[in-house]
């Protein structure tokens, strides 16, 4: 448990720190936010992906119903903020135990029926018919509760909470059995892992964090619409900044996040075509030139990068 | 209900023509293409640009769609599969590479076509109507009107777009079962790596099941305005979704599969536009994670591929 802790110390602590102090000297706050957003988002994907091996193509699913959760909890029950984002989280592990029978899926069949699934909870929430329930199509208005400051520290905890379970996977024997498995299941279950609870366990974590992320981001932003939180950008940013800083690590997604989400803000709202053309090549370039992430380059010079 | 019926099996044609190259791809070379709906779109552009450029009909758009995406899938497939196969996990980073490729044709056609192509785009597709009346009831007999079958009216250009689809779909059938090529094409399909032994020049084969693969969804996309009512860049991400529904209803890996799964989809999409129209959005969506999940290997199905 010594590296655990290092981890904690220099990775964990700093970056909440880091976060915690920057609305004091920046001032576009919102932008702040985002980053902490996706952060979240880039090392759920990381839960899931790197550690298991299934692509979360619909991962926005649970952020979406953890923003949905958020808003019908404050909308008919006026529950305090804080209360509903613990609900939120809890209709994303929900939604993810609906989901677990995907997980009997493999491969890019697994990565279509989530990516489905979460176009069916989308259609789902939007429908005019639930207009009672989700407000349908026309978006929420959640002002009761907007209180930006608090959603923020909110967000720097769950980030905490994150990147703490995935520092606790990274050193730990269940972290280890799950990353067996990833490699040879067959292997991994001969060895006395049980694959399906290992599996079910870190698929539902990581639900859990995109759903307080969804519940955070509804009290934040306090008016949305269904096609806003259910956008596949969230789940497409959080596997590309994952995957671009390298998976199954700490600092990965962190440094992945960091420069992919700086350059989208640097270049990307003036002319957003330009933006995308680059994106899309930059996408590219990584999965033919650098499959495994940024941290493979000091990984291959034989560095150690937790 | 005959109406509900017979439109679906006619959308449900142009579906399996939708998704036909989609499923080529991704059994020959276990690749999932997610810039399929981008081909898609640029078809569409094809269409439209012969349109307006020749001021033709858009039919003439299916062969020069055919040809021009045929040759860009085997430059595409030189440049951008090889290199794949041979990271640690293709599969998984196809959907990455090619959403990154989506991606960048999304941008190029805006940065060409300019973001103010809806309008262009509904001046446009009206002379594309007038043009195919003028082409398919102008000169034959009379009738200006809409098709008829079984009793029921339906617009000409669902007909052209289903009679185009079957005649895709039987020629495809005819590579695969009796052309050589095609018969390599199977043999990869089922298993590559005996294929490969057995001295099968896989990169040739999945090179042209790339390119057709290509072809047919441009081909698709040519119909696109008329069975969509408008495209735009952005459409492709949406045509993606769909083809992959219908590809994983009829049987990932099986093109001839992919014609089954495109009528039951086309059926039931109509059926519930027309008796549960709110529900119509979701219930597809549910349909392919059912049918994932009790029968992974689709419809038409040989083997289970499940973890």
């Amino acid at each position: 448990m010594r590296d655990a802790s290092k981890h904690l110390l220099f990775i964990l602590a700093p970056l909440v720190v880091v976060f915690a102090l920057l609305p004091g000297a920046y001032q576009n706050h919102l932008l702040l936010f985002n980053f902490v957003i996706f952060l979240i988002l880039a090392q759920g994907v990381n839960i899931i992906y790197g550690f298991t091996g299934y692509l979360p193509f619909g991962y926005v699913g649970f952020f979406g119903a953890g923003a949905y959760g958020f808003a019908v909890m404050v909308m008919h029950l006026q529950t305090p903020a804080l209360l509903a984002v613990l609900v939120g989280g809890l209709v994303a592990v929900a939604l993810g135990l609906l989901l677990t029978p995907l997980l009997r899926l493999s491969g890019a069949y697994f990565a279509i029926a989530n990516l489905a699934a979460s176009l069916a909870v989308l259609h789902f929430v939007a429908n005019p018919a639930l207009e009672g329930i989700t407000k349908g199509p026309y978006g929420v208005s959640l002002t009761g509760t907007f209180n930006p400051t608090n959603a923020y520290y909110a967000a720097i905890a769950v980030l905490a909470l994150t990147v703490g379970g995935v520092v606790y996977l990274k050193n730990s024997p269940f972290g280890l059995a799950l990353q067996a498995v990833r490699e040879d299941s067959v292997s991994a279950s001969m060895a006395g892992v049980n694959i399906v609870k290992m599996r079910v366990i870190a698929w539902l974590g990581s639900a859990l964090v995109a759903g307080l992320a969804g519940g955070i981001y509804a009290w934040y932003v306090s008016v949305f619409y269904p096609d806003n939180v259910f956008s596949s950008e969230f789940s497409i940013f959080a596997i590309v900044f994952a995957l671009f800083g390298g998976v199954a690590t700490i600092t990965g997604p962190i440094v992945g996040v960091l420069i992919l989400y700086g350059i989208y803000n640097l270049i990307g709202f003036t002319t957003p075509q330009y933006f995308q053309l680059i994106y899309g090549l930059l996408i590219m370039g990584l999965v033919l030139f650098l499959p495994a992430g940024l941290v493979s380059l000091a990984t291959r010079r034989g560095w150690h990068v937790p | 209900m005959t109406y509900a019926l017979v439109a679906g099996v006619l959308f449900g044609l142009y579906f399996s023509l939708v998704g036909i190259g989609l499923n080529l791809v991704f059994g020959v070379m276990r690749i999932v293409n997610l810039a399929h709906g981008d081909m898609l779109m640029l078809g569409a552009f094809i269409a439209v640009g012969v349109v307006g450029i020749a001021g033709i009909d858009p039919l003439f758009a299916v062969p020069l769609a055919f040809v021009v995406f045929v040759l860009a899938g085997f430059l595409l497939y030189w440049v951008l599969v090889p290199r794949l196969q041979g990271s640690t996990n293709p599969e998984m980073l196809s959907i990455i590479l090619f959403f990154g490729l989506s991606q960048v044709i999304e941008a190029v056609t805006t940065i060409f076509a300019g973001t103010s192509e809806r309008s262009i785009q509904s001046r446009l597709l009206g002379t594309v109507f007038t043009t195919i009346k003028v082409k398919w009831f102008g000169g034959k007999a009379g009738g200006a009107g809409p098709i008829q079958i079984l009793g029921q009216g339906f617009p000409a250009p669902w007909v052209i777009a289903a009679a185009t689809s079957l005649v895709a779909i039987a020629l495809v059938y005819l590579y695969l079962y009796h052309t050589r090529l095609g018969t390599l094409t199977r043999a990869v399909m089922s298993r590559r790596d005996e294929a490969l032994a057995t001295g099968i020049d896989v990169d040739r084969v999945s090179a042209a099941a790339f390119g057709i693969g290509l072809g047919l969804a441009a081909v698709a996309g040519v119909f696109a305005p008329f069975m969509f009512g408008s495209v735009t860049p952005a459409f492709g991400a949406d045509a993606t979704v769909t083809s992959f529904a219908i590809v994983v209803l009829g049987s990932l890996g099986n093109p001839l599969g992919t014609a089954l799964g495109g009528i039951v989809y086309g059926v039931f999409y109509m059926l519930v536009q027309t008796y549960l129209s709110s529900w119509a959005d979701l219930l597809p969506y549910v349909l392919l994670i059912l049918i994932l999940l009790l029968r992974p290997s689709g419809l038409l199905g040989r083997r289970v591929r499940v973890a």
